[in-house]
């Protein structure tokens, strides 16, 4: 269960991205909106969300919207997730955020993060807005009928509360040590 | 003919999986024996050739084999006829590997 109540503050970080730099949770204090989402390369519905994601990414960029995404697996049981395969993911996807590896899984504790994906949005004051699922269809992109990030980004840009700020998220546990 | 439909309970999609293959048993119309088993050790995944969640065998045969398969606790990827990613498998790819049990 997550450690973050709706409204509470975010929990800051400092986490090496697969571009090489080093990336601050304070570097987006100028955003309108910073969704965290911790995900990972192995599991099917982090995989099956990514493009959805990138798409968000891309769609508010402009808007003031920055993702975080955030790999806390332990790589010694599922390899996939190690660095470089990280590295290798966000190149063959075309990640257009930072993608940030939680090697010691302090940060995904902090969250009380559980599953991937798992998104956590804050607004500008860096209060959480919303946590859950990306939408409410893991498997079919055209089945979506419940567009929960991109509402509650939408809403957070405009500087409103999301009309649904929960819901349950769905994927494969985060792996832990 | 039997099937085995394995899950592990940490994976979402088995329920609509498991829905996904009874449909499509119903609707090829054979006569087929669900063997439902939730795979809860490292030693059951290997003993069973679970390659991750869900794995469904015809008659012994997975569905759709994963070419470097490993055994273990974990969830299936899988990739659909449009190259799509899923953590469920095809109609398509149930349908085939029934009507390939089947005519085999």
């Amino acid at each position: 269960m997550t450690n973050l109540n709706i409204g509470d503050e975010a929990v800051p970080f400092e986490l090496p991205g697969v571009d090489g730099k080093s990336h601050s949770l304070a570097d987006y204090r100028d955003k309108k909106a910073v969704a965290v989402i911790f995900t990972c390369n192995h599991c099917p519905y982090a995989r099956a969300w990514e493009d959805r994601i990138i798409a968000i990414q891309n769609d508010y960029a402009n808007s003031g919207l920055q993702v975080l995404a955030i790999n806390a697996n332990d790589a010694e049981k599922y390899p996939d997730d190690g660095f470089p395969q990280m590295r290798r993911r966000a190149e063959e996807k075309g990640f257009s955020f930072p993608y940030l590896h939680d090697e010691t899984q302090e940060i995904a504790a902090a969250y009380g993060a559980e599953r991937t994906p798992e998104v956590f949005l804050f607004d500008s004051d860096g209060k959480l807005a919303y946590h859950g699922a990306v939408d409410d269809e893991y498997d079919d992109p055209e089945a979506v009928r419940e567009h929960y990030l991109r509402d509650a980004v939408e809403a957070v840009l405009a500087g409103r509360e999301p009309s649904v700020k929960e819901t349950r998220p769905v994927g494969c546990t985060i792996k832990w040590k | 003919m039997r099937v085995d439909f394995l899950y592990f309970e940490d994976c979402p999609s088995h329920e609509r999986a498991l829905e996904r293959l009874r449909r499509v048993i119903s609707e090829e119309g054979v006569r087929a024996e669900i063997e439902v088993t939730e795979v809860t050790s490292e030693e059951q995944a290997r003993d069973l050739r679970f390659a991750g969640s869900p794995t469904i065998q015809v008659e012994g045969r997975d569905i759709s084999p994963p070419p470097e398969p490993h055994y273990t606790l974990t969830c299936r990827t899988y990739q659909l006829e449009n190259g799509r990613l899923s953590p469920l498998p095809s109609e398509t790819m149930i349908r085939a590997a029934i009507e390939a049990a089947t005519t085999g």
